[in-house]
């Protein structure tokens, strides 16, 4: 089978300057378990666009890093 | 990529599948009835802020509460709503056991509104009788769940998947499962299970193309209802679906519940009401799909003429509960309560029975036809259970978990079933070029919506059955790169199975019944003579889905159906 990556864009936006290094609050809480730690620079990101829109990641943030848009498709 | 997973075996006495509602409450109150029995709550999230209330409830919608209501009262609105089709000695235990409930709730610390006089503030949805009690301060209901299940010593494992229920000797004796991140085989042998999985809240497709701006949490993909049916437990009336109406796009509630007490009603494009009562029901639903279709529509909940602070109060409840990301996606459309009405549709179908009563078909004492497998929450068949009815079926099972395994010991799993399940789990991370399962997910989904959304019709439904039975062959070419991947390809496996199971039983019971639920342009009337019963469905000898009647346990309390009939058009 042939397969490609299509880009989409994703409702969870993370300001990395807030995002703290030793911190997984958003990752743990969240139901669908789609926030990651990028293994780079580690600042929280959104690993798989499955977002049920709950705010969990953002209400229990400690610094505000995290902004849940609506999914596009639904805004 | 090659992956090498190590096995866990844990052993339990109690092991409640699901920790949202009614699992940590299942846990809690097992606890309470043996401190020393080991009680281990497994779940595919974080307990903390999991499933159906991870951002707390706006109210109580079905509270039976002295003063207000009584039991008797409750279950003959429940019977009536349902179009007859309960087990009544089952719906009394969610009237007589939630005021308890509701009054440890408020010793653990949730709030629930009161008015000044210090009594509980109860509302009017129903038609008839006054059982919804606002939380306008209720979005912390799962951290407090969570403090109590580590105060009563309860074990957690969070991040681990159930798959299979494990059943020997006719009885249930434990689960296996796998760790979402790790990817870890878990293997889990335990006296009782009870299975508290939620609703299948993933069955149809949302009509904004987005797999998961479902109404119900995404996670609870019918995992319940699918593990139930492998383990060889009965499910009843899968054919009463759950169709809910919603703000469009969105896919929320409103929400009616909260801003109707206030004033606030449902409305036609000519602003004129065509509902007298805004109490999810089947009819309700069908007067809604009318209007939509009578060209009156598109339909809205309207509060525009309501005064700034009434408004601003509604607002206050819904922008902090339940939904509460409701608000950005108004803000977003530069749309406003105090000038705009809400845009309102009809949701995707799904199966549960907190909302109408497709479930697994459980007792009053919330046992399954399994011996040691019990089933509490949206996933047992109580209909219009909601959050109360989650939490005293919680109760139910844990309590009687516990007395069920006095003197019973564990049972070793059968070693080929074990490595059967292991080799079905990791399948899809060993076919690198398969499909991704997103792919597959959103065509089973689209096909459930093309052949199961009401009105529903035989040869459209035997088309569709045609089409998931066949499925299968698609399930075995996914892909999954890694253990979170493989958690939704398993969901897929147990959304086929619901959508099988849902288009069986509506293909069976010949009839309409439930307003829009199960609304058959090919049988249009109901047919009490035939159809006054449940529908069963159960896995055969030989691994088929069969189908049968149940009668109607004996009503306990007198209901006259004739007279009595729901209805909410305006006439
Ligand atoms: C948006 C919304 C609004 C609602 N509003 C109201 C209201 O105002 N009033 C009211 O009374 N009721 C309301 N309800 C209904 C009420 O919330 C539910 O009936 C109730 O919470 C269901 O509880 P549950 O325990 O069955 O499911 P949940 O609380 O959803 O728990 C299911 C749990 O199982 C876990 N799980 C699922 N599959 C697996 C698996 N394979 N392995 C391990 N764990 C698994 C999930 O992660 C989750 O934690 C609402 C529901 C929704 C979705
Ligand atoms: S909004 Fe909910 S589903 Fe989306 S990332 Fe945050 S916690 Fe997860
Ligand atoms: S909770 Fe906030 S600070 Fe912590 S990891 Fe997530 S984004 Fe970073």
């Amino acid at each position: 089978m042939a397969l490609i990556n299509q880009r989409v864009e994703v409702p969870v936006i993370v300001d990395e300057s807030k995002c703290l290094e030793k911190c997984t609050a958003c990752i743990e809480v969240c139901p669908l378990d789609v926030l990651a730690k990028n293994p780079e620079t580690g600042k929280a990101y959104m690993k798989y666009d499955e977002c049920w829109f709950c705010l969990p990641c953002e209400k229990e943030c400690p610094t505000n890093a995290i902004t849940v848009q609506i999914p596009f498709l639904l805004r | 990529m090659s992956f090498q997973f190590d096995t866990q075996r844990i052993k339990t006495d109690v092991l409640v599948i699901g920790g949202g509602t009614a699992g940590t409450m299942a846990a809690i109150k097992a606890k309470q009835a043996n401190p020393d029995a080991a009680v281990l709550i497994l779940e595919k999230a974080n307990i903390r802020r999991s499933g159906a209330i991870a951002m707390g409830m706006d109210g109580v919608n079905t509270a039976v509460i002295p003063g207000f209501s009584t039991p008797e009262q409750y279950v003959r609105e429940v019977t009536i709503a349902n179009d007859g089709i309960v087990n009544q000695k089952a719906v009394l235990q969610t009237g007589q056991l939630g005021f308890e409930t509701i009054q440890e709730l408020e010793r653990w610390g949730v709030r629930f509104q009161k008015d000044p006089q210090g009594n509980y503030d109860v509302k009017q949805v129903h038609r008839v009788g006054k059982y919804v009690l606002p939380m306008p301060e209720g979005k912390d209901l799962k951290q407090i769940l969570t403090r109590q299940v580590k105060r009563h010593k309860v074990i957690v494992t969070n991040r681990v998947m159930a798959t299979r229920v494990l059943v020997s000797d006719r009885r249930a004796i434990g689960a296996v499962g796998f760790d979402v991140r790790n990817g870890n085989f878990v293997v889990i042998q335990a006296k009782a299970v009870i299975l508290c999985t939620g609703a299948c809240g993933r069955l149809g497709l949302p009509a904004s193309g987005y797999l998961y701006g479902t109404y119900e949490n995404p996670t609870n993909a019918g995992d319940g209802y699918s593990m139930a049916f492998h383990a060889g437990a009965e499910l009843a009336n899968l054919e009463c679906f759950q169709i809910n109406p919603l703000i469009k796009d969105y896919n929320g509630p409103a929400c009616a519940y909260v801003a109707g007490p206030f004033g606030a009603y449902t409305a036609n494009a000519e602003g004129n009401r065509f509902i007298n009562c805004d109490y999810w029901s089947g009819q309700m639903m069908l007067e809604v799909w009318k209007e939509l279709n009578s060209g009156k529509g598109p339909i809205q909940l309207t509060m525009t003429h309501l005064d700034d602070d009434t408004i601003a109060e509604i607002e206050s409840v819904l922008w902090a509960n339940e939904r509460p990301s409701r608000e950005r996606f108004h803000q977003g459309r530069s749309e406003n309560y105090r000038t705009h009405g809400v845009e309102m549709n009809i949701s995707e179908i799904g199966l549960c029975s907190g909302h109408s009563a497709s479930g697994v078909w459980v007792n009053e004492r919330a046992e399954t036809s399994i011996p040691g497998l019990y089933a509490a929450g949206d996933m047992a068949n109580v209909p219009h259970n909601y959050m109360i009815g989650a939490f005293v079926y919680g109760r139910v099972a844990g309590i009687n978990a516990i007395d069920y395994i006095q003197n019973l010991d564990h049972l070793e799993p059968d070693a080929d079933a074990l490595e059967a399940e292991r080799q079905r789990i990791y399948q899809p991370l060993n076919q690198p070029n398969g499909i991704p399962h997103t792919q597959v997910e959103y065509k089973l989904r689209r096909l459930v919506n093309d052949y199961l959304q009401p009105p529903k019709s035989g040869n459209k439904m035997e088309i569709g059955l045609n089409h998931f039975v066949r499925y299968q062959e698609t399930l075995d070419q996914m892909e999954a790169a890694d253990p979170h991947e493989l958690m939704r390809c398993m969901e897929v496996h147990f959304i086929r199975d619901c959508a099988e199971m849902a288009a069986r039983a509506s293909l069976y019971r010949r009839e309409s019944r439930w307003g829009l639920y199960h609304y058959r342009l090919d049988y249009p009337e109901k047919n009490q003579e035939e159809w006054f019963c449940h529908v069963h469905l159960k896995r055969s000898g030989s691994g088929e889905m069969e189908l049968f009647k149940r009668s109607i346990e004996p009503y306990i309390i007198e209901v006259d159906l004739q007279r009595e009939v729901y209805d909410v058009a305006v006439k």
